[in-house]
């Protein structure tokens, strides 16, 4: 639908998420620091941080292969390529047609598999830990992935973004579902774990037996680690804006009108506050739970998946 | 929830940066803060990731450096942050007189850190080996192992101190 | 006329290729002629086979042929290629093509120990009885190829016969293939016997099927499956394969996995889909259960696996079960009446099939260029090749990244069609299917998660990082014919990516001859959009490859001109530790040590640790040593019991051996009577 501009609007908002993600994930720091009695850094802090590892050398290992070398650019640019896809503010797009929910966890997939091998490439005992914990926990969130995504598709009759968020933009009611709430909260667990946030994997820790994601890019630096950083923002990014726009998608605008435009966006933007507020009031109150305690909670976010299709599916 | 309450209730700990702070003759710490944010977007780029290293430190000035990170001093705001590799790193922070054992990791640290970088050395010990110059198992000051960029005296330094010796450093054109 | 005669010239050229490989036998004094006859014969063999297969897609017209003089009997040879059997003959053809092309450097290696001609001839052989599987149209002609196949498999696994650990593999594909043999025999003479037709062509038993009795019906349907499932490597009828396929040369491999095991679902689709035609509910039900147990089962043993090409055979034990949970989805929907989503189960398996061949090809192919190179499959004395073996380790990574099945390559493009073709069953009205189709798309998404993990541990531990033995830190790599033969199979799998709708219209077509195919589907302006019907979903592979790359090209200039440029190498970080050796790395066993202990369950491991304390005290310690085995359940609580009983039968038979020949003569003179007084009976 509506080709020409909706190419450009869809490059834009791609655009633009790549430029908030920072500032999203500024603004869950910020928040943190204030509930712990922080002033904390200001919001636009992961900018600066950006620009100044874009500016650095960097240091290679003399074991590592020309995997090393590649696996930022496709961690960067597949996430990049999934936010083409998520509605930010309006929806369906052209490239609606290209790719569905799933295809989308896939290419998410796809980045994870290349962090993992970068990970394992210098020959550090830590890269090699992190990469087999992460392995470990994206395999296991997939099937609660799908569950979700299977049960959001049964109250819309497809699996690509624009059906489900034009669905429940016609009849807002339908966000408010038994199917729609479990999913939801399966798609919240998946999104702490996927994202590295609490209580699965601790983004601010400095100790290296804990790390799972911070593990994999310890040998990376310089612009290599600006890419591997900036993706794992808009990782989060994007989870944020699928939990908001498919489960809330109020606000979301179906058409090219610019007023309307402008809605969307400002309430895609309240919504993401309200969600990074909400991940960060989360990671002040919980600990990280043990490794291997992981497996229980992705398996209640299974449950809960498998709860929802079963509800959708009760009361179509 | 009663530790939100408790997070209302103690509010804001970090410290107000007023003329009161700091010992006489001392710069402005307004003004310290002003001139670390200003240097460091010059040279680094408003982001400065320091990486920790206790090259044989009785951990005194770690207690120091640890208090830098929390609620009073709140490192971050001023855009410092402490990071888990040295590959991440911009400013090295040795502790300690460098131990026999420890020279050769903290040559590698700072081999590891990629280019520009910056060393500070925290620290009556790190300066001058302190009371354990001349003992069989020192190494030497860490200026003897690494170049130094800004020393930080003190038995150990207050945070304060180690604030402005990191500005110190920043002010000076970093290596690569 | 000239229309014809071209298929039969294909087909003549294809057998007298494959034929050819003997004149490798009578040069036994040249191993590079025997080499060369051989890989010679199965590629102009396999060419013809393609040739024949397109001939038979593209046309629709079978390609018969028949001599009804050989075993009249029986209903003499019959043979007829119909569309089923061409999809298949090319997905055989074409992984034995740049498999024949990688054999002859990689089989150069066996110069001097094992006999190159023999090698090159039973090569031959099992492609060409392969070829004649899939064209039988009849019982006999089915079984003599199906039983000339397996014993050309069992002679190339055996190939390193002075290896005890390979023959007790060539020992346990015999006993299960036949096996097998022997359930397919069952359940074709009791078809044929009840269908009453004469000679047991295809034909006769297709149209007499649907008037038999449902008892006949289902025994035919189980016999059938346990058959041919056994050569395709369902679960629990899997056991087989983990010990044949490594002990094969690594062409081998990749004909046994890419093409052999495929026969099997093959036989199954003849059976089930065709020959019985619609059968009931739980037939269906039946393969999902079989499919979710092997996609399962198959995954968690291949990701914990250290041997490369084990770890590859438990994979294909997994893709096989995931063909057949799309297979299992198609006839219950079609038991349902449903044919839309019917087809598109189907397509999604038969996609499946096509991809699994081509991913997994490349992947024996690069493991074969592994081990000719380092003489190991044992992951954790590997390591550090991608910075020696530039041509293998991308096609290495290229089939790892298929078999994960991760955007824009093949795998993914069968997985996301049978994500989808489960859709409507779960919205199905009846709540068994849906619960059924449910938990089929949960074991799915998990058997995909895990392939994950597997893919990075086999590709990550094997080529990455620091070699972790002086034979790793030595390799080189493979020479030309090797390296043509790989990356031919590795560029398969980006253009049957592209290529999708081209392969769904032609495996629509096969399908359309086998059962009713609504015209829409495909949808026929889909352009390069792949559009499942019913659930309305749509995805276009070409345009996620072709977006995936520009952004990525658009994102490396970007960095290319604006970020720094400076790079230095450092040594790899390590907080600082004086050296680093390889042994300070993750090995593969401890990369899948936390999915194995989150399935601890499952697998029940015994885990032994031995801590080796000085004698004056005990915190001061010599040498630990950690050991871990996965029982083999399956092996113990299964296959134990039937050994058993085998041999225990087998002990007592053998005391009618006396070695005595009056006692022999005695038991020839007392059928003799039996008989006779049989015979007067009657």
């Amino acid at each position: 639908m509506f080709r020409g501009p909706g190419v450009a609007i869809e490059i834009a908002q791609s655009l633009l998420a790549l430029m908030l993600a920072p500032a999203l994930v500024g603004l869950v720091r910020w928040i943190k620091a204030r509930l712990q009695s922080r002033q904390g850094a200001p919001v636009w802090m992961p900018y600066a941080q950006l620009r100044r590892l874009f500016r650095k050398q960097v240091v290679v290992s003399p074991h590592a292969s020309w995997v090393f070398h590649v696996a930022p650019f496709v961690v960067f640019g597949a996430t990049l390529v999934v936010s083409l896809l998520v509605p930010i503010a309006v929806t369906p797009l052209p490239f609606n047609d290209v790719a569905d929910l799933f295809t989308l966890v896939y290419l998410l997939m796809l980045a994870t598999v290349f962090l993992a091998l970068g990970g394992l490439d210098p020959g550090s005992a830590f890269g090699g830990m992190g990469s087999s914990r992460e392995m470990t926990i994206a395999a296991l969130s997939e099937p609660a992935v799908a569950l979700a995504i299977l049960s959001l598709a049964m109250v819309s009759g497809s699996t690509n973004l624009g059906e489900i968020a034009a669905r429940t933009v016609a009849d807002p009611a339908a966000a408010l579902s038994p199917g729609y709430a479990l999913a939801f909260v399966s798609l919240f667990i998946v999104m702490l774990a996927e994202t590295g946030r609490l209580p699965v994997d601790n983004p601010s820790t400095h100790l290296e037996l804990t790390m799972i994601h911070e593990a994999m890019v310890l040998e990376y630096s310089g612009p290599y680690l600006a890419l591997l950083e900036w993706a794992s923002w808009l990782k989060f990014f994007v989870f944020c804006v699928l939990a908001s726009n498919l489960f809330v998608p109020w606000g979301l605008s179906t058409s090219l009108e610019p007023g309307a435009l402008a809605v969307a966006l400002a309430t895609t933007l309240i919504k993401l506050v309200v969600l990074a507020a909400a991940v960060a009031v989360l990671e002040t109150r919980v600990a990280k739970l043990r490794l291997f305690r992981v497996p229980e909670l992705l398996a209640v976010s299974f449950v809960l998946g498998l709860l929802a299709a079963a509800s959708s599916f009760a009361l179509r | 929830m009663k530790l939100f309450a408790k997070i209302r209730q103690v509010g804001l700990a970090t410290e107000p940066l007023g003329p009161t702070h700091g010992r006489a003759g001392d710069p402005d710490p307004v003004e310290l803060v002003r001139a670390i944010d200003e240097r460091s977007r010059k040279v680094i780029g408003r982001s400065v990731a320091i990486r920790q290293v206790d090259a044989g430190s009785c951990n005194g000035c770690e207690l120091e450096i640890g208090a830098l990170s929390g609620p009073v001093y709140d490192l971050e705001r001023f855009g410092l942050h402490v990071v888990a590799s040295p590959r991440h790193a911009d400013l090295l922070l040795v502790t300690g007189p460098v131990t026999r054992n420890m020279e050769v990791p903290l040559r590698k640290t700072w081999e590891a850190t990629p280019d520009p970088k910056l060393v500070v050395a925290v620290g009556e010990c790190a300066e001058s080996c302190g009371v354990f110059a001349g003992s069989y198992a020192v190494a030497g000051r860490v200026a003897d192992v690494v170049p130094v960029d800004a020393v930080v005296r003190g038995c150990p330094p207050t945070p304060t101190d180690i604030l402005r010796g990191i500005l110190a450093a920043l002010g000076k054109v970093p290596h690569g | 006329m000239g229309e014809t005669l071209l298929p039969q010239t294909l087909f003549l050229a294809m057998v007298g290729g494959y034929a050819a490989t003997a004149a490798a036998l009578v040069v036994p004094q040249s191993p590079r002629l025997s080499r060369w006859v051989g890989a010679a014969g199965s590629t102009i063999g396999a060419s013809a086979g393609l040739a024949l297969a397109a001939a038979v897609l593209v046309t629709g017209t079978p390609f018969v042929a028949q001599a009804p003089g050989i075993l009249t009997p029986a209903g003499g040879l019959l043979l007829s290629l119909d569309r089923l059997g061409a999809l298949f003959l090319a997905v055989l053809s074409g992984v034995a093509i740049p498999a024949s092309v990688f054999g002859l450097g990689y089989t150069a290696g066996y110069g001097g120990r094992y006999s190159l001609g023999w090698m090159a001839f039973n090569t031959g052989g099992f492609l060409l009885a392969m070829s004649l599987v899939v064209c039988a149209a009849n019982v006999i002609t089915l079984v003599l190829a199906w039983e000339l196949m397996a014993l050309a498999s069992y002679f190339l696994v055996v190939t390193e016969h002075d290896d005890p650990a390979v023959t007790r593999a060539g020992v346990w594909y015999a006993a299960m293939t036949h096996a097998g043999l022997l359930a397919i025999l069952a359940a074709f003479f009791l078809l044929g016997a009840a269908s009453g037709s004469t000679g047991w062509s295809f034909g006769e038993l297709r149209s007499a099927s649907p008037s038999l009795s449902p008892v006949v019906r289902n025994a035919v349907f189980l016999l059938a499956l346990a058959g041919f499932g056994s050569k395709a490597g369902l679960v629990p009828l899997h056991i087989w394969l983990p010990r044949a396929h490594p002990a094969a040369p690594s062409h081998v491999s990749a004909l046994m996995s890419g093409a052999m095991v495929k026969l099997g679902l093959y036989g199954i689709l003849r059976v089930g889909l065709d020959l019985l035609g619609v059968g009931p509910l739980w037939w269906g039900t039946v393969v999902i259960g079989l499919g979710a147990a092997s996609a399962l089962v198959g995954v968690l043993y291949a990701l914990v696996d250290d041997d490369l090409k084990r770890l590859l055979a438990y994979s294909t034990v997994e893709n096989v079960g995931l063909v057949c949970l799309g297979i299992g989805a198609g006839m219950v929907f079609r038991s349902l009446g449903d044919l839309e989503a019917s087809a598109l189960a189907f397509t999604a398996a038969l996609l499946h099939v096509i991809n699994h061949a081509a991913f997994k090809g490349t992947l024996f192919l690069a493991v074969g260029s592994i081990v000719h190179a380092t003489g190991t499959r044992d992951m954790n004395r590997l390591g550090g090749l991608a910075r020696r073996m530039p041509w293998t380790t991308p096609v290495f990574l290229v089939g790892a990244l298929g078999l994960a099945a991760l955007p824009p390559l093949n795998g993914f493009v069968s997985e996301w069609l049978l994500f989808q073709s489960f859709l409507p069953g779960v919205a199905s009205s009846r709540a068994s299917i849906a619960v059924l189709l449910t938990l089929g798309v949960g074991t799915l998404a998990l058997a995909g998660g895990l392939a994950a993990a597997t893919c990075v541990k086999a590709f990550g531990i094997s080529c990455l990082a620091i070699p972790r033995s002086s034979r790793a830190e030595a390799a080189h790599d493979a020479p030309g014919s090797m390296r043509a033969g790989m990356v031919a199979l590795a560029l398969a799998c980006p253009a049957l990516a592209v290529f999708t709708i081209p392969l769904l219209r032609t495996v629509t077509s096969v399908l359309g001859e086998l059962m009713a195919v609504p015209g829409a589907w495909p949808p026929p302006n889909a352009g390069f959009t792949v559009q499942a019907p019913g659930v309305d979903a749509r995805m276009s592979p070409v345009a996620i490859l072709v977006v995936l790359v520009g952004v990525l090209a658009g994102v490396w200039l970007a960095v290319r001109l604006l970020a720094s440029r400076r790079r230095r190498t450092g040594e790899t970080w390590g907080c600082g530790r004086i050296v680093q050796t390889p042994r300070m790395q993750y090995t593969a066993t401890a990369f899948a040590e936390p999915l194995r202990r989150v399935f601890d369950e499952l697998y029940r491991p015994a885990d032994d640790l031995i801590v080796d304390v000085h004698p004056d005290s005990r915190y001061f310690i010599q040498g630990i040593e950690y050991r871990s085995r996965l029982p083999r359940w399956f092996m113990r609580f299964l296959y134990g019991p039937v050994v058993q009983a085998v041999v225990w039968a087998a002990t007592r038979t053998r005391t009618l051996q006396s070695g005595s020949v009056n006692l022999y003569l005695a038991y020839i003179v007392a059928v003799l009577v039996v008989l006779l007084g049989l015979t007067i009976g009657f």
